[in-house]
């Protein structure tokens, strides 16, 4: 498979500000492309640009190997489904997903039965006649991603279209778009400020900060290896320490723990400042003889429950520095009490230094 | 005590009545009770005693004579394309103050558009004939420049009616289509735009259709303002633009038949409302949702 988008030194500046910078990447034909940033980190732009409603400043959109230079939005083969949908208010289901089709006039029959096939896609068998303000959220979301998919772009924008639900349709709609999207096999760039949702549905996620891309990779390394301190501390959770010295085997962080191992400080840049541990990386009690492992005690102070995300707060011992733990919800760890001390290790690729 | 509710239960219904009271005495003095005295009195007739006599004389009357129904259908055709040039006027300027310029703009300009309501119609009425003349600044200034020999005869005659129509009504178009607009999401616009709608795709599928409430209402208040107009028709028009308004002026003023006169009142009323609901039935809009 090809590259179906490709995006080279895009930027964007606006008087005194520049929105998107230097920004390279490509997408695969067939791929979930995720762009992941908090908001105001130019993400709306960037796609805004790729659709055609906005000029780049620098650098060329490319799409099936075409610059996109001096295309209207209507011209372009790329469909944006908006944040807030912008159903159109005054027509029904069925017209607002033939309003495109109708544009490219085509037949009745051929208008018809793509509708009809599409929305017995995303499951709106019957609803053409409805007024699209009488669906719900999540029946608004599928006729705004209907309207789009009819289009048969090459290429389909999402702008954080999840956003306005509550969280529990959210959590549905995630998983019904990435089977929607491995079933039709249209390309998705998807923008939003919630990394579950990026995480969850794309093969390839970019994370943006102040216009630029920090790291392009997949959801799991990501996670796992994030390249800079950025992406260490926007993606999941994690606690972070400022580091105060490092000299050969040994961390100090600010706060006085001293983090002795011998393959620790092997990690990334040569005089880190920052360090990051995730909670869920710790092991409670384990067991001693499992090699690469950080070992130190803590203090429990309180049980934050949450469900499956129920964490420990601790300070550590040494240095009495805060510290987040997760605390899986099984039998085993039934015996863990506010107030007591617990020896916990973590894998020394677990922790990041930067 | 809170609890006490029958007490509490008086309080309400009495500051109730107090709300309702002046509503029901307006309704009922003001509209009801004119109404009827208008309605009674059209059907009554003087016979030859000095009586007060029931009759439909007054009616028959309008339907005999030639002018007055002329005047009738003419003021209702004249009304209803006042109010289409209205809409095709008034609608650029809603579309420029709510989606172009600037809100700073936008004020400014407003004020521009709300500067002739201060002055009265009467003023403007006069200014229009100042401008129209055959002596007024737009004759003098095409002469001067040699577009024209003669000035031309725009004073007196139906084109300045319908211009001073136009310009004492129009405003009331602008402002309920630009509280439609104003709630228009620009993301609707670029959405149709996205899906390969032509700029004339947008306005007559999106824009249009989206601002119809506003433009309903407000096509209601510029007919009715045109429709029971008399300034302007009668200082604007000429001999040959009369007015249905100038008919039941002259009954209760210079033939001083004041039954004639309600009568033709009472068939203006029954035309502007049969006018209003036909274009609704037509238009497939509701008068609720274009009154509020």
């Amino acid at each position: 498979m090809g590259k179906i988008l490709e995006i080279k030194n895009l930027s964007k500046h606006f008087d005194d500000f520049t929105a998107v910078n230097n920004v390279n990447f490509c997408v695969e034909e067939g791929g979930f492309f995720s762009i992941l940033g908090s908001s105001g980190c130019g993400k709306t732009t960037l796609l805004r640009i790729i659709a055609g409603f906005q000029q780049e400043s620098e650098g060329d959109v490319i799409i099936r190997g075409k610059s996109m230079k001096g295309i209207p939005p209507e011209k372009r083969p790329v469909n944006i489904v908006f944040q807030n949908l912008a159903l159109f208010p005054m027509m029904n289901v069925r017209e607002n997903i033939a309003f495109g089709l109708k544009r490219q006039k085509l037949k009745t029959a051929d208008i018809n039965f793509k509708i009809h096939e599409m929305l017995e896609r995303v499951g709106l068998n019957g609803y053409e006649k409805k007024k699209v303000t009488d669906l719900s959220g999540g029946q608004r979301q599928r006729v705004a991603i209907a309207r789009s998919l009819v289009m048969n772009p090459s290429i389909l924008l999402l702008d954080e279209p999840l956003g306005a639900l509550d969280r529990k349709l959210r959590e549905h709609m995630k998983v019904e778009l990435k089977l929607l999207q491995k079933e039709i096999g249209t390309t998705f760039v998807y923008i939003t400020h919630d990394q579950s949702e990026a995480l969850v549905m794309s093969d390839q996620v970019a994370v943006m900060h102040d216009g630029q891309f920090e790291q392009i990779d997949t959801p799991r390394n990501l996670y796992k290896n994030p390249k800079t301190s950025f992406v260490a501390g926007f993606v999941g959770d994690t606690n972070r320490f400022e580091i105060a010295s490092s000299e050969g085997d040994s961390i100090m962080t600010q706060g006085g723990w001293n983090l002795n191992h011998p393959e620790l400080t092997m990690t990334s840049q040569e005089t880190p400042k920052t360090l990051f541990m995730r909670p869920e990386a710790f092991m409670l009690n384990p067991d001693t003889t499992i090699n690469d492992l950080v070992q130190f005690e803590v203090t429990i102070n309180t049980i934050l429950f949450d469900g499956s995300n129920t964490k420990l707060s601790t300070t550590v011992s040494e240095s009495g520095e805060e510290l987040l733990i997760s605390l899986p919800q099984n039998a085993q760890f039934d015996g863990i009490i506010e107030g007591h001390t617990l020896n916990v290790g973590i894998h020394r690729d677990d922790v990041k230094c930067f | 005590m809170m609890e006490d509710t029958p007490n509490n239960k008086k309080g309400f219904n009495i500051t109730f009545y107090l709300l309702i009271v002046p509503v029901l005495l307006w309704l009922i003095f003001m509209i009801v009770i004119p109404h009827a005295e208008l309605l009674i009195s059209s059907f009554l007739v003087e016979n030859d005693d000095g009586d007060m006599v029931f009759s439909f004389t007054n009616y028959i009357e309008f339907f005999g004579q030639q002018i007055y129904w002329l005047t009738f259908v003419k003021t209702a055709a004249y009304s209803i394309g006042v109010t289409l040039l209205a809409f095709i006027v008034a609608f650029p300027i809603a579309f420029y103050l709510t989606k172009v310029t600037s809100k700073k703009n936008a004020g400014f300009l407003m004020i521009l558009l709300l500067i002739p309501l201060w002055v009265g119609e009467l003023v403007t009425v006069y200014g229009w004939m100042v401008l129209l003349g055959d002596n007024g600044v737009i004759n003098h200034f095409l002469m001067t420049i040699g577009v024209i020999d003669e000035p031309l005869n725009m004073l007196y005659t139906n084109f300045s009616m319908v211009v001073g129509l136009l310009y004492m009504s129009m405003l009331f178009m602008v402002i309920p289509v630009m509280s439609t607009l104003q709630s228009l999401d620009d993301s609707l616009i670029e959405a149709a735009c996205d899906l390969g709608a032509s700029k004339w795709d947008i306005f007559t599928k999106i824009i249009i259709p989206y601002s119809m409430p506003g433009i309903t209402s407000g096509a209601i208040i510029v007919f009715m303002l045109v429709i029971g107009d008399y300034l302007a028709p009668n200082l604007l028009g000429g001999k040959h633009s009369l007015w249905f308004t100038e008919q039941i002026y002259n009954s209760f003023l210079q033939t001083f038949n004041w039954n004639e006169g309600a009568a033709f009142g009472f068939l203006l009323l029954l035309l502007s409302s049969g006018i209003i609901w036909l274009a609704l039935k037509v238009s497939g809009q509701k008068l609720g949702s274009a009154v509020q």
